[in-house]
């Protein structure tokens, strides 16, 4: 069994707790998670799986198996990386269902705005809203094909 | 500016941490540190004079000028005409006349593309800009081309960011009806051969303007000796405020030129019937202008006169001489525009770091760069790049802010190739 999102959540927040708001460690921790996200084949780095909306660039695939959602995802960017990369961390082996309603508190929690600024807070915005979109579709297929069943 | 200046000493130390006390913005920190602000090609901050003027007008002179009768309405205009004659001065136009207030270099350019290119260029005409132009300097000059079935024409730029000239020369002929080309790239800091351009675009008969955001806090401008046609600047990259930028116009042109937008002040008399405009400049200057900004413009100017500008050059010539030496010492980082004439800017990018996050991880110290394109996308392509990290110096800027932006750099680098 996964662990649920809301205690991902919540490992993040401690994590960033202990670099008391410093904005330069904080930047250093982000790219050191983007580091441990395995690097996306490159097939995968096209137009079309660009997430519209940011400065750099971003790539993310979803799959789907067994009910669950996978992520992979990469970036030109170190710290657009690591900012994915939580995304990753939080909604991989979750269902649709929990990743369409979820509300990412961790957010506003660690004050991401603040060391992120607003360019990168709409593109980081742009990511989850891609995520959730797939999820959406996801979603839809499983009601539809349920449908089929009967 | 990389030729020597032997005649004016560079301003000690002491002098630089004078002027550093006129500009209370610096004084301050950013993310637990002291603002180190190397983003002037942007915009400059503001001395003391300049925001003592914004205030005074405020707190004693506001009116609408022109046409009140009331003593604060002659107060304001007074003061709105003292800039126009301190920039007259400033500029050496031929007579104050030729100064048209604009909110910017922006606003200046697309004036003379919406008046002076909707007059003057007709289908099959030709424009030439040059490939390190601001996207200012660029599309009100497509949106002209476009609607008059025009051509626009570039002058490409070689690996060290500078003009072809040869390559112009054979762009130029008989169908080019203007030349617009900027003073001082934004990007590159290249300075361009202005005084050339203009004549080889004269023989053939076609006007040049000038876009003078990057040069006139610096370089000593005399448009009469350049022979422009056209020079525009903004007030805020020369310690002045936001939103107020100045054309000048030879009077020939800008007495032949219809009005750029219709409005108060730049009519003579109006009728149902027929509407005749005002002289020039005020035909141009349509509505209530900003005039708390057009009046600090003025102190913006005295404050550059009072230092010097060839002060200005000397120190920042050392500015951009160190902060090229260091940086070229940073382990895989590289210089792009290395112009032998070039000034205030160095941008610079690392093969396999995203400038974007170098300028975060800057601010995360202090330090103030900017990040992108710098708004010359066509210039990035031809460098094949994304985008450049630029600082930018001014005046108030010292070594050790250099030294600061190094080591925040090399720490930056050693930690993401770690």
């Amino acid at each position: 069994m996964s662990r649920s999102i809301q205690e991902i959540q919540d490992e993040i927040i401690e994590e960033f707790a202990l670099l008391d708001g410093d904005p330069e460690m904080t930047n250093f921790y982000i790219m050191e998670l983007g580091q441990k996200l395995p690097p996306l084949d490159e097939k995968y780095q096209t137009e079309e799986n660009t997430v519209k909306g940011c400065q750099s660039k971003v790539w993310l695939v979803p799959s789907m198996e067994e009910s669950q959602m996978h992520f992979e995802a990469d970036s030109n960017s170190a710290i657009t990386k690591g900012l994915v990369s939580l995304l990753v961390r939080i909604f991989n082996d979750q269902t649709p269902d929990n990743i369409v309603d979820t509300d990412l508190y961790f957010i506003d929690k660690i004050g991401m705005n603040r060391f992120i600024g607003t360019q990168r807070s709409n593109g980081f915005a742009a990511m989850i809203k891609q995520m959730k979109l797939f999820a959406l579709v996801s979603k839809e297929r499983q009601a539809m094909a349920k449908s089929d069943q009967k | 500016m990389s030729s020597t200046e032997n005649t004016v000493a560079s301003p000690a130390q002491q002098e630089i941490n004078q002027i550093r006390q006129d500009f209370p913005i610096l004084h301050q920190e950013v993310n637990g540190r002291p603002l180190v602000y190397l983003d002037n090609a942007a915009t400059t901050q503001k001395p003391q004079s300049v925001i003592d003027a914004l205030t005074h007008y405020y707190e004693q002179d506001n009116a609408n000028i022109h046409r009140g009768i009331h003593t604060l309405a002659e107060r304001a205009t007074a003061a709105f005409e003292e800039t126009r004659q301190a920039v007259h001065q400033f500029i050496n136009s031929n007579e104050p006349e030729e100064i048209v207030f604009t909110k910017g270099t922006t606003d200046s350019i697309n004036l003379v593309a919406s008046t002076f290119g909707r007059m003057n260029v007709q289908k099959d005409d030709e424009i030439i800009i040059s490939a390190m132009e601001h996207h200012s300097n660029i599309v009100p000059w497509q949106m002209l081309c476009e609607e008059k079935g025009a051509h626009l024409k570039i002058i490409p730029v070689n690996d060290r960011g500078e003009l072809l000239m040869n390559e112009y020369k054979t762009l130029l002929s008989a169908k080019t009806k203007l030349v617009s080309v900027v003073y001082v790239s934004n990007t590159l800091g290249t300075i361009n051969p202005v005084e050339e351009i203009i004549d080889l675009a004269h023989e053939q008969g076609a006007s040049v303007l000038l876009d003078g955001a990057q040069s006139t806090a610096y370089l000593d401008i005399d448009v009469q000796a350049l022979n422009c046609d056209f020079y525009a600047f903004s007030g805020h990259k020369m310690f002045g405020p936001t939103g107020v930028g100045v054309l000048y116009g030879k009077r020939r042109h800008l007495e032949k030129m219809p009005p750029y937008q219709g409005g108060g002040e730049m009519i003579r008399n109006v009728s149902f019937e027929k509407t005749t405009y005002n002289d020039i400049p005020y035909k141009f200057e349509a509505g209530t202008p900003n005039i708390a900004g057009v009046v600090a413009l003025r102190s913006a100017i005295e404050y550059i006169n009072q230092i010097g500008k060839a002060t200005m050059r000397v120190h920042e010539e050392e500015l951009l001489n160190y902060a090229q030496e260091r940086l070229s010492a940073i382990p895989g980082l590289r210089i792009i525009g290395t112009a032998a004439k070039k000034m205030n800017v160095v941008s610079f990018v690392f093969d396999d770091v995203f400038h974007f996050d170098i300028g975060q991880m800057l601010d995360a110290r202090g330090i103030a760069v900017r990040t992108g394109h710098h708004c010359t996308e066509p210039l990035m392509n031809r460098f094949g790049l994304e985008g450049t990290v630029r600082a930018s110096f001014a005046i108030y800027n010292t070594p050790q802010e250099i030294d600061q932006l190094t080591e925040g750099l090399t720490r930056i680098v050693s930690m993401i190739r770690k």
